[in-house]
């Protein structure tokens, strides 16, 4: 795009074109045996997943026998079950601490990647390694105090509370897959908008709109995972009324009786939404997870 | 930030801009839309962790409330000749080290089959992503009491399985858990970030510049050398990134060592967010907890000082495009 004069060398490299831009069908063969490996390599990965899956369809005395009952009669039992026993208000908070997280988070980041990217700042870099330097501080060290602050104000067990966390916890992420992808808006087109006398309305929904959405969907994917996932923050700050769904989780096995299928069965249906968003967005996953810096 | 002292100017220059605005009011609006996030997260991030710093000098138990009074640095001390906390270090450093280590290499193996075209290589693709997107609490949960349990884990049933396959009556009933407890924590935390190396990994890969490659071929370069001279170096930074990343998520292991072992058996697999967790909800010493939080905060930024440079390298690239 903007490229001029003295480019370092990787950038020459960059500038030829990927492999898979050249010719997607013409990466190498793997030989049979090989396929082989991959396949058993795959499959060994995967069987865990599997195996959970498969449980969760089954009866409880089928699931605790030994050696294993792959060919036990499915049920559904395991997931009426769980719906019995109110797994349900937990999938609730669940998935308002992830929204209303992840919608906080866009509001925030998106101006500053704007600030950080298409009319930067002085000092732009200095600001993005500050976010990214949050991120590398263990939550753990600040769970003490935000502990005593949040039971001070009288929000423990509050679903709002978690809200805020989860915002404090992504938003370095956001901030940088946001800038990565506003990065992308060319430089040339906004300048020549800007001459043409477009306002900033125009800009924002002409030029930079078509290129940050793909990059919007991928934050709040990536946001939407990290704060469906969270234990700590959550075991430790919530009691009856806000509890999330990995909560849920551990509070559930009991020393008594078998609880295997059931405890599959929810294992499933709380990774559901996450199996579901990352398969359906796996191109997306590495360049969220490599904070943009891995396209 | 030292590391971005040839960071490009040339975006830094402020582009020709229209309409007769003072310098100064340009400036703030242009710093307008960043302070929202900006003082968000100064005040939920950097706040708590001055606040730990107070705290970490105080004697401090919530079980004796009025013995609360100002020690100095006496906590640190404790921290740092605590025969439990001397222990959870080297746990935390054995943990993440392995952990990372054998994912990057597994991830590796992974990323240079799927890199080839074979049958099925989507679907492999997807299904080897799955465990990185199973809620690691679940996962944990999953290894502790569906694979690893001694009486109808899935582990020794089929070792049993096995067993009975070559006539013999029953197979080994090995307590996993309880024998290898670190292996076992490793081997459900490997399970879990390989996928998350093996992308990046093979991101990695297919960026390489197939015209290079070309020329290897057609100079007659093997697999093997190709490999070594080309793609290792190319794929370095790759293997940095996945590095430093998943040390920064391993080290704060939480949800693995509160599910499987809860740092037992004794305090073998204590990692020093377990650590910290038990000093303050199980000991309630809260001065102890803060300094022993301090102190990892402290390990933490010795990772993170390579961390950001490694992503400081990759993004002086990407941002001098």
């Amino acid at each position: 795009m903007s490229a001029h004069a003295a480019t370092p060398v990787p950038f020459v490299q960059r500038l030829r074109r990927r492999r898979q831009d050249l010719d997607p069908g013409q990466a190498p063969r793997l030989s049979p045996l090989w396929t082989f490996v991959a396949w058993l390599a795959t499959l060994a990965f995967f069987a865990p997943v599997a195996w959970m899956v498969l449980t969760a369809f089954h009866q409880e005395a089928d699931a605790a026998t030994n050696p294993p009952s792959l060919l036990a009669p499915l049920t559904l039992d395991q997931f009426s079950l769980l719906l019995e026993r109110d797994i349900t208000p937990y999938l609730l908070n669940s998935a308002m601490a992830s929204v209303f997280s992840t919608l906080l988070v866009l509001a925030l980041a998106v101006p500053a990647a704007y600030a950080l990217s298409i009319k930067p700042v002085e000092k732009w870099t200095d600001v993005m390694f500050f976010f990214l330097s949050t991120k590398f501080l263990p939550l753990i060290a600040a769970l003490l105090p935000i502990y005593m602050i949040v039971k001070d104000i009288g929000m423990l067990d509050n679903i709002w509370t978690l809200v805020l966390l989860y915002t404090a916890m992504n938003l370095p992420i956001a901030v940088w897959m946001m800038r990565s992808f506003l990065a992308e808006v060319p430089k040339e087109i906004l300048e020549a908008a800007e001459v043409d006398g477009a306002g900033l309305p125009t800009v924002l929904l002409r030029v930079v709109a078509p290129v940050a959405m793909p990059g919007l969907a991928a934050t709040s994917l990536i946001c939407f995972i990290f704060s469906w996932n969270e234990f700590m923050f959550a075991v430790n700050l919530t009691a009856t009324q806000a509890s999330t769904a990995p909560v849920f989780l551990v509070g559930f096995i009991t020393n008594e009786g078998l609880f295997l299928a059931r405890l599959c069965a929810a294992a499933t249906l709380v990774s559901l939404p996450v199996l579901i968003a990352g398969f359906a967005a796996q191109d997306k996953l590495v360049r969220g997870l490599s904070l943009g810096a891995v396209k | 930030m030292t590391t971005l002292a040839h960071a490009p100017k040339k975006t830094m220059r402020p582009p020709a801009h229209h309409g007769p605005k003072s310098p100064a009011g340009r400036t703030w609006r242009r710093r307008f839309p960043l302070l929202p996030a900006l003082i968000f997260t100064i005040v939920v991030t950097q706040l708590p962790f001055v606040a730990t710093l107070v705290i970490s000098t105080f004697q401090w138990n919530i079980l004796r409330p009025d013995d609360r009074h100002f020690t100095g640095l006496s906590n640190y001390t404790f921290v740092f000749t605590d025969e439990r906390l001397r222990s959870a270090v080297v746990n935390t450093m054995v943990l993440t080290a392995s952990v990372v280590i054998l994912s990057v290499l597994l991830g590796l193996g992974l990323a240079l089959l799927l890199d080839r075209r074979f049958l099925g290589r989507g679907l492999a693709r997807t299904l080897l992503i799955a465990p990185f997107l199973v809620m690691p609490v679940a996962a944990a949960l999953l290894w502790k009491h569906a694979l690893y349990n001694p009486d109808y884990g899935l582990l020794n049933g089929t070792l049993n399985a096995v067993y009975r396959l070559f006539g013999a009556d029953n197979g080994p009933t090995l307590d996993w858990i309880s024998t290898f407890p670190m292996p076992a924590l490793v081997i459900a935390l490997v399970w879990q970030w390989t996928p998350f190396m093996m992308l990046i990994l093979l991101a990695g890969l297919q960026a390489q510049p197939g015209d290079v490659l070309e020329a290897a071929r057609v100079d007659g370069a093997s697999a093997l050398q190709t490999f070594r001279h080309i793609t290792l170096p190319h794929l370095r930074q790759y293997i940095e990134l996945g590095i430093v990343l998943g040390a920064i998520f391993v080290v704060q292991t939480f949800d693995a060592v509160f599910t499987i072992t809860q740092g037992g058996p004794g305090s073998r697999t204590t990692n020093l967010p377990y650590e910290i967790y038990l000093t303050m909800f199980r000991k309630f010493e809260y001065g102890q907890a803060a300094a022993a939080g301090v102190v990892v905060v402290i390990g933490s930024i010795v990772i993170a000082t390579f961390a950001l440079r490694v992503v400081a390298s990759l993004f002086r690239e990407e941002a001098s495009r």
